[in-house]
């Protein structure tokens, strides 16, 4: 049996936030996927953050983290809000209908 | 343990901390006040408040040479504390202090507009407030949690004042455009920010960059260059340099011009500030390495903010473009990160900021039947329908090509020549090539003004005395540059000592 160490903290965290990223560039449908990847990459850096604290004993990274939780909160709220005021706008949340301003 | 309280460990920051209270005092009067007056209340009181954090913030540039830092935390091993969260240094006060006067003027520009779309509700100049604060914490920044912060609390106001027109539906696009791709610069940001906790173990600036230069002695390090390059993508974004500018264009159109004439300057100035203060202060010893970055990111932004305003036909978006190109040329006299460049990235900064905000603040000014000139058919035949505006419209736009004696020839003049000083003479030529390419599409529209057929609406120019005179002001400051010249190097150059000075401390 392995011990987990902090390079397998470190491959879920980036796994994470690769899943994040790409999840942003390749969902053609709906925003409120867009906002959950974009959540995904925030927290996948808490736990960076979290593990690399840890493991050096040092408590600042912990208080980055909780940081980060709020400000996470506070950004999907206002995602939320401007999801909100485009349905009314247009009806509907497609991404693929996004497309009033181009060049 | 607690860093024992003081007086002096928290007056540094006093402007920020009076800017911060009056936006609570604000958010009451305006929730308290009657509603047919709430905004024009709240206007004329954040016009104050922002007027007395500049008085603070120039008082402290005038009282102290040296600088200054504040909330201190924790304890270093010679008994001080460990590290300061917050630093005032005449750069930091210089940036400030151009930041408030952009946002001065810009909600002096809205107000009009604003009742003329209908949105002239009091949160608009509380979060232009709020986005205020933001960008001077980041500004003052030294130390990641601030910094983060402060990127954040001015991107999240910027977020909601774009998508403010709630009726329209294209400023609620630009405003989920501008929220998914800035989120997904923070979340790089963030993850930057967390390679470099785990290599050097501390967040303050001072002990990053004690540690990188300990670490560089040795060879590179893989995972110091991966971070240095996600938070230099981050900035980017927020600069809206090449690769990552695709959301400028679309949100300067999108967003109500007030909001675009904001976002054309303030967040700018603050996130320029913010770079150059984490290039020559942790990352100081890692040139080698962001030298390069810098190099393609501003050839890559100077030949798209040229190249792609040529085709443009909307306003709005050509002005997008060429302050992308403003961008890459500012990008330029950052290369070698000597104090001549930091002094011409921040004289480049003041002029860009008020010629763009003077050809927003015209856009701003020029109706046909109460709807705002917006294309550059628009504008045919500006030059008889009047000439004093068209005349205005004109110097702005050479000003923008770099024409002399206009301040834009200055701007650039600058930034090359700390180019040329620092030994990248070759970047140098190709910025004066791609500025060439700038006069071609500023040509274009003054042609339009002055020698295509005129449309046949008429031009409704009513607008408050303030408002004009503001535009007027700024035209007058790019007109006579050569007369101001003088106290703005003086200062640039102090604050430029100050940023390079404050890594040895």
């Amino acid at each position: 049996m392995q011990d987990v160490g902090l390079t397998h903290f470190l491959i879920l965290a980036a796994t994470l936030f690769s899943i994040g990223v790409v999840g942003i560039f390749i969902n053609r449908k709906n925003i409120i996927l867009v906002l959950m990847c974009i959540e995904l990459m925030l927290l996948s850096v808490n736990i960076n953050f979290v593990a690399f604290s840890t493991f050096a004993g040092d408590i600042a990274g912990q208080i980055f983290s909780f940081f980060i939780l709020t400000v996470a909160a506070a950004e999907v709220s206002i995602g939320l809000a401007i999801v909100t005021v485009l349905f009314r706008n247009r009806g509907s949340i497609e991404i693929e209908q996004s497309n009033l301003m181009k060049g | 343990m607690l860093t024992e309280f003081s007086m002096s460990n928290i007056l540094p920051a006093l402007p920020e901390i009076f800017l911060a209270g009056s936006i609570l005092a604000l958010l009451l009067v305006g929730v308290f006040s009657a509603k047919e007056n709430a905004s024009r209340s709240v206007l004329g009181l954040s016009l104050v408040s922002l007027v007395v954090t500049l008085l603070l913030i120039l008082s402290g540039s005038l009282s102290s040479h040296h600088i200054e830092f504040a909330f201190p935390y924790g304890q270093g091993l010679d008994g001080g504390p460990a590290g300061f969260f917050f630093i005032s240094d005449l750069f930091s006060i210089y940036a400030k202090s151009l930041i408030l006067l952009v946002a001065i003027i810009a909600i002096i520009l809205s107000e009009d507009v604003l009742n003329r779309l209908r949105i002239n509700k009091f949160e608009f100049y509380i979060l232009v407030l709020v986005s205020v604060l933001g960008m001077m914490v980041m500004v003052s920044s030294h130390h990641l949690l601030t910094m983060y912060m402060g990127l954040e609390l001015m991107s999240f106001s910027l977020y909601v004042l774009v998508s403010f027109w709630r009726d329209n539906n294209k400023s609620s696009e630009a405003g989920l455009k501008y929220f998914v791709l800035g989120s997904l610069a923070s979340g790089l940001l963030l993850f930057g920010l967390s390679y470099i906790y785990g290599v050097v173990g501390d967040l303050s600036f001072t002990a990053i960059g004690d540690v990188i230069s300990d670490i560089q002695m040795d060879g590179q390090n893989v995972t110091l260059v991966v971070a240095l390059v996600l938070v230099m993508t981050a900035l980017a974004f927020k600069l809206s340099a090449v690769p990552f500018h695709m959301w400028t264009p679309d949100v300067y159109q999108g967003a109500p011009t007030p909001v675009t004439t904001f976002m054309a300057a303030g967040p700018k100035v603050a996130a320029f500030a913010l770079l150059m203060r984490l290039l020559t202060e942790p990352f100081a010893a890692m040139a080698a390495d962001w030298t390069q970055v810098i190099i393609a990111l501003s050839i890559l932004t100077m030949a798209v903010g040229s190249y792609m305003a040529i085709v443009q036909t909307n306003l709005k978006r050509l002005l997008a473009y060429s302050s992308i190109g403003h961008v890459g040329f500012m990008l330029v006299g950052l290369v070698g990160g000597t104090a001549q460049g930091v002094q011409s990235v921040l004289m480049y900064l003041t002029i860009y900021s008020l010629m763009t905000m003077g050809a927003f603040g015209l856009l701003m000014l020029l109706r046909r039947k109460d709807i705002y000139l917006e294309t550059i058919d628009d504008v045919a035949g500006l030059s008889e329908q009047a000439p004093a505006y068209a005349f205005m419209l004109m110097l702005l736009m050479f000003s923008i090509a770099g024409i002399p004696p206009l301040a834009g020839f200055f701007a650039k003049f600058y930034v090359f020549s700390a180019a040329v000083a620092a030994g990248y003479s070759w970047l140098a030529i190709l910025a004066v090539l791609f500025s060439v390419i700038v006069a071609y599409y500023v040509l274009r529209v003054v042609r339009s003004m002055y020698f295509d057929k005129m449309v046949s609406v008429s031009v409704d120019l009513s607008a408050p005395l303030l408002m004009r005179g503001v535009v007027v002001g700024l035209v007058i400051f790019v007109a006579g540059y050569i007369f101001a010249m003088q106290p703005l190097d003086e200062f640039t150059y102090r604050a430029a000592e100050s940023l390079l000075l404050a890594k040895n401390f």
